[in-house]
């Protein structure tokens, strides 16, 4: 009986389901949907003046306990992460890099490789390759480990300690994730366009290392380098805001944690590429 | 309570309304009045859900009231912010479940506080951390994880933490509630030392406030004050004697006593 009615209930469900044009729950959903974004916009805006609010204020408070944290930050964020970027830098060379090369040269346009290196390795990939992988390895962690802190209480016993959760536990964690997604950037960049010259010299390309390096530096401009160094230090402030905003934010029940890191990636991701469209738009203006 | 009028009250709520930590409308205690004195003791009995921890929250000044007043050291907690941070740690508190950074060793955990609000080095602190570790029995355990770490004796680093910068006020939560015989009687023992002023924290008498769903562990010949919640309501109860002969049926099931129906 029961399990007639429930199919009865799901048929007549179903029917009007799709009977309904536009029901009010397509609006409901949607709407509710923007509210909740909206909200987060606005918590991150807050969150992130806050950190940044809390880093000027704080700079000179225990130096000594923030200079080892700091750095813990900066290896697990930086250091820990290069025999990683040394496999990307060559699959990135090898895949990009040389491939390119090779078909300018086939083309005879090798006059073009060096913008295009830029513009596709220098300003575009390496930053944002970097920012994913980043985020990927350690703001999962950051979102897991603040989001278990916050639900075990640690975070009301730091304040109980009169010590300022945000100054200990994020503070850090921008300054480690801004510096390491910076530093590994520069070596993603270094280490593709070497590697992927590797890889066109193996295949024959008729092109001098010598040609090779003159093509990219007369491409590159002072720009590039303050710009580069911009953009992978907000890539790094922005993963590291989302990521500690949805782990430490908020109130979390143990059993949240998981889903809360979800959402911060998938944020953080979004975060990184509207980051990016700003410094395309930068790009383009100068 | 004569004391009040020569010395500033440790704690001074009036008419204070006490929200829960978890969800800022709902009112777990209304209208509190009660005025703690220098040196005192008081165990605060209520069931479970009763809203102990969200009062100790307050007199800790780590909440404020939704209604009314309450001031901490003659603070309002609203404003214990930068500048008053001394305020704040005139104030130890003990969380229910000890609440240890789980990161770090127990040497560590009772040695933080210490070297972020003086800036100290891990080996400086560290070297204050050990005295307090050797006078509750934790040197053993000194590099051991909180994970590692039996319930009693994380609880007993808990109180370490909350002791190392020498505070003038302890707040327990439910001190006894997860503790094996041996460490409850130890427990009530160093607290009653504490309470007469020891040595390492300048000799004054502390004044203490543990919470507890049981009034029957906290017996004592007259020192320590009790009060109890029920209902929404604080009600002072005064001595062990009071407690003993008090006809309230809440003080009572405290006391263990047949239970009335539990919904």
């Amino acid at each position: 009986m029961r399990g007639n009615l429930a199919k009865t209930i799901e048929l007549v469900n179903t029917q009007v389901f799709r009977r309904a044009m536009l029901p009010k729950s397509y609006t409901d959903r949607l709407g509710r949907k923007l509210f909740l974004l909206l909200l987060t916009v606005q918590g991150l805006g807050a969150f992130a003046l806050i950190t940044l609010g809390v880093m000027v204020k704080k700079f000179r408070v225990a130096p000594r306990v923030l200079q080892p944290l700091v750095r813990r930050e900066i290896s697990r964020a930086g250091v820990a992460l290069l025999p990683m970027f040394f496999f990307i830098a060559l699959a990135l060379g090898f895949v990009v890099v040389s491939q390119t090369v090779s078909a300018l040269a086939k083309l005879g346009q090798s006059d073009w490789l060096g913008s295009t290196m830029v513009i596709v390795i220098v300003r575009e990939l390496g930053p944002l390759l970097t920012a994913m992988l980043v985020l990927a390895r350690v703001g999962t962690a950051n979102v897991i480990e603040l989001g278990t802190a916050r639900a075990l209480g640690e975070v009301e016993a730091l304040e109980a300690l009169g010590i300022d959760p945000v100054h200990y536990l994020i503070v850090p964690r921008i300054i480690g994730m801004a510096a390491g997604i910076f530093s590994l950037t520069v070596y993603l960049i270094l280490g593709a366009l070497a590697s992927g010259y590797l890889f066109a010299f193996l295949q024959d390309v008729p092109m001098t290392p010598g040609d090779y390096l003159k093509q990219i530096a007369g491409a590159l401009s002072w720009l590039d380098f303050a710009l580069l160094a911009l953009k992978t230090t907000a890539f790094g402030f922005f993963i590291a805001i989302v990521t500690c905003y949805h782990g430490l934010a908020q109130p979390l029940r143990l059993e949240d944690v998981s889903r809360v890191a979800v959402r911060a990636v998938t944020q953080g991701v979004m975060v990184c590429v509207l980051v990016d469209a700003v410094f395309i738009v930068l790009y383009l203006v100068t | 309570m004569s004391e009040t009028t020569f010395h500033p009250a440790v704690i001074e709520m009036k008419g204070a309304d006490v929200c829960a930590l978890r969800d800022g409308a709902l009112t777990v205690v209304a209208a509190v009045n009660w005025t703690v004195a220098p040196g005192e003791f008081w165990v605060v009995a209520g069931q479970q859900h009763s809203g102990k921890s969200d009062l100790l929250m307050l007199a800790a000044g780590l909440m404020t009231p939704a209604r009314g007043s309450a001031r901490v050291f003659g603070c309002d907690p609203e404003a214990l912010g930068e500048a008053q941070i001394a305020e704040r740690l005139r104030v130890g508190f003990v969380f229910a479940g000890g609440q240890l950074f789980n990161q770090l060793s127990v040497q560590e955990n009772v040695a933080l506080p210490l070297r972020y609000q003086k800036n100290l080095s891990a080996a400086e602190a560290g070297r204050v951390a050990d005295v307090l570790l050797e006078m509750l029995e934790l040197t053993p355990f000194a590099h051991v994880h909180p994970a590692n770490l039996a319930v009693n004796w994380r609880q007993r680093a808990a109180l370490a933490r909350a002791l190392i910068l020498k505070p003038e006020l302890l707040l327990l939560d439910n001190p006894l509630a997860r503790l094996g015989g041996r460490h409850r009687a130890w427990l009530l023992q160093f607290l009653d030392e504490l309470g007469r002023g020891q040595a390492w924290f300048g000799g004054r008498p502390m004044t203490m406030i543990a919470s507890t769903d049981d009034l029957r562990p906290w017996h004592d010949e007259g020192k320590k004050q009790f009060a109890v919640l029920r209902e929404k309501n604080f009600a002072v109860v005064g001595s062990w004697n009071a407690v003993r002969a008090s006809g309230d049926h809440a003080v009572k099931e405290l006391l263990g006593e047949p239970p009335g129906p539990t919904l």
